[in-house]
């Protein structure tokens, strides 16, 4: 029981990294039916950023966070704004094969720069190092303000797409590019807003990992981000709470299936209930089914 | 009949560069990443290409082909064994590939991709757990048949039986699904089933170039066949041209040249590699072929009234 609570408590924080990721899965699909690749590789500069901030200026965490997202959130709207604006109106798969030739830019770029070596984040202390006993269950506090972290920058990020007239541009443009357009809407700048967006939380999230797991390095984005877009899918892809409720129980499950199965397989159990969803409801969980007009 | 000229001259040509040295080494091997490419090309093509079913699962399929065709090898040295290890492994991939078809029943676009991405990463992954493939350190000591004349007899006949097939009844079946599967299904044509045989005859093919590959290079670990693997084999599909088998051939033999030039230059390989590859997208999105094809009729004009005016029968073409 205790391990099983343990376990819970590893999962949620795995999850919370991959709901930051799959947001922005989820919203530049919904709103350019991309997947985009490159998203990963933000995550993997944001981790850099946060590293470089802390090791090197010797910045807190806070300050860290914020300028690894700010970093974060100008790539994202340079490369929305240099690789996939040009290609808006093409063939989808063309624009996804951009996609995938700036992730391996970012990539192998970063590992030019600094070495493909793994780095490790400065050792944390203080009031970052303490770690609380609930009877046998420990938390870090670490955990604790991951996942703060997470909870905050999700009702953030609620709060702009429900609330201000940016979100409602987002969700204009998502249901329909024409219309919205027709209406007044400036499409280009609101999908450069969806990029500043996911970009940022990935930034943020990048960061949080690096405080967590302690080592990044160049190619840390890749396994992360096909899991946080199966957790896209898993919700229901385009829409915002899914994204969130499909991060955490991917997070679970890959933390149930390492601690009580074998660890080897626990790739193999996502990409399984990825294909199991695919198969039984390809919409996703909170996704309506759209019917084929001709 | 000018297409068995034009391939027996290919044939002879590399033979007498391989005779007298001239392609050698390193390049030789260049060749064999060549021609491998080539299979895995064409017969993504006839999936993404010509039936537009969007799979980035082709890795998968030619890791299917490597491991099977290693393991019958590996027990059976001989030609014989090599040829069964060959049929086994490309079959082994093909009933793969018919169990991967069958969600595209229900899948579409970006969702397939997902899915055939997940089956082939679930393969990799058992296929670093089994005991007989030999988890992540991987097999080693496969025994070596693959020379330039099997290597030829394998790739020129994918490319014919596929580009054969793409002529065919069949294969104008899958064209039409490509165009638009609603109006093929009200024209009658059994969407689901073209869907499958399409998937069933690109793993087959994927599974050949597997087996070549595991023969060649007498080495594999479950790594090779990653995510990037089948990127790979989009990135010349979609290069060449959706819908263009020459365009595939083209651009593969394009693809292994530069990778080829960028490697004495390490650090910067892939960046310049991804640079190019974005640069194209942009500004060439329907690939360098679109979906036309080069054919042997080009020389045709060229040649008339000049060399072989003699047989203008058959607009002929690979």
């Amino acid at each position: 029981m205790e391990k099983l609570l343990q376990q819970i408590v590893n999962g949620i924080t795995l999850g919370s990294i991959y709901a930051l990721i799959a947001l922005g899965y989820t919203m530049v699909y919904g709103i350019i039916k991309l997947i985009n690749f490159a998203h990963c590789d933000i995550y993997m500069i944001g981790a850099y950023v946060g590293y470089f901030c802390m090791t090197f200026f010797k910045l807190g965490l806070l300050p860290s966070l914020l300028i690894a997202m700010l970093v974060c959130t100008l790539l994202g709207v340079l490369i929305e704004r240099i690789a996939y604006r040009p290609l808006r109106n093409a063939a989808r798969i063309s624009v996804l094969i951009t996609a995938i030739g700036v992730s391996l830019f970012l990539e192998y770029g970063t590992m030019f720069f600094v070495k493909a070596n793994v780095r490790t984040y400065p050792e944390v202390t203080g009031l970052l190092a303490q770690r609380f006993k609930i009877g046998n269950i420990i938390i870090s506090m670490q955990q604790v303000i991951l996942i703060s972290i997470t909870v905050i920058l999700m009702a953030l990020l609620q709060f702009i797409v429900k609330r201000t007239r940016l979100g409602k541009a987002m969700r204009a443009v998502s249901m329909d590019r024409d219309a919205a357009q027709l209406m007044g809407i400036d499409v280009n700048s609101t999908v450069s807003f969806t990029f500043a967006l996911g970009s940022a939380l990935a930034g943020a999230a990048g960061i949080l990992v690096g405080i967590y797991y302690n080592t990044i390095n160049p190619l840390m984005g890749v396994v992360p981000g096909l899991k946080a877009f199966i957790a896209a899918v898993f919700g229901g892809i385009g829409i915002i709470p899914g994204a969130m409720i499909g991060g955490y129980f991917i997070g679970a499950v890959e933390v149930m299936v390492a601690g009580y199965g074998n660890s080897m397989y626990r790739d193999a159990v996502v990409f399984a209930i990825l294909i199991l969803i695919l198969i039984i409801k390809p919409s996703g969980l909170l996704g309506k089914n759209t019917r084929e007009k001709v | 009949m000018r297409k068995f000229i034009a391939l027996a001259l290919t044939y002879a040509i590399v033979q007498v560069l391989i005779m007298t040295n001239v392609i050698s080494g390193y390049f030789q091997a260049t060749l064999v990443t060549v021609c491998i490419n080539i299979i895995l090309a064409v017969s993504l093509n006839l999936i993404t290409g010509f039936t537009g079913q969007f799979s980035l699962g082709h890795a998968g399929f030619m890791s299917v082909g490597a491991y099977v065709c290693a393991l019958v090898t590996m027990r059976i040295s001989t030609i014989p064994g090599f040829i069964l290890g060959v049929i086994s492994g490309a079959i082994a991939a093909a009933i793969l590939g018919g169990l991967v078809g069958l969600p595209t029943l229900r899948l579409r676009g970006d969702y397939l991709a997902i899915a055939t991405l997940g089956m082939s990463e679930i393969v990799r992954i058992i296929f670093l757990n089994m005991e007989i493939t030999n988890g992540a350190a991987g097999l080693n000591g496969i025994p070596q048949f693959i020379n330039w004349t099997w290597l030829f007899i394998f790739t020129a006949g994918t490319v014919l039986f596929l580009a054969n097939f793409v002529k065919s009844a069949h294969g104008r079946a899958c064209i039409s699904i490509r165009e638009d599967e609603i109006a093929a299904e009200a024209m009658g044509i059994d969407t689901i089933r073209y869907k499958v045989i399409a998937f069933i005859i690109g793993a087959f093919c994927a599974g050949i170039a597997g087996a070549v590959y595991s023969s060649y290079f007498y080495f594999l670990k479950p790594d090779l066949f990653g995510f990037l693997k089948s990127v790979d084999v989009l990135v010349i599909v979609v290069l060449g041209g959706l819908g263009s088998m020459s365009g595939s051939i083209l651009a593969a033999i394009l693809l292994a040249l530069i990778s080829t030039y960028l490697q004495s230059f390490p650090e910067i390989r892939m960046v310049l590699y991804s640079l190019i590859l974005v640069i194209i997208m942009i500004f060439r999105p329907q690939g360098l072929m679109g979906s036309k094809e080069i054919s042997l009729s080009v020389f045709n004009k060229l040649g008339r009234n000049k060399l072989w005016n003699i047989t203008k029968s058959r607009k002929g073409g690979l």
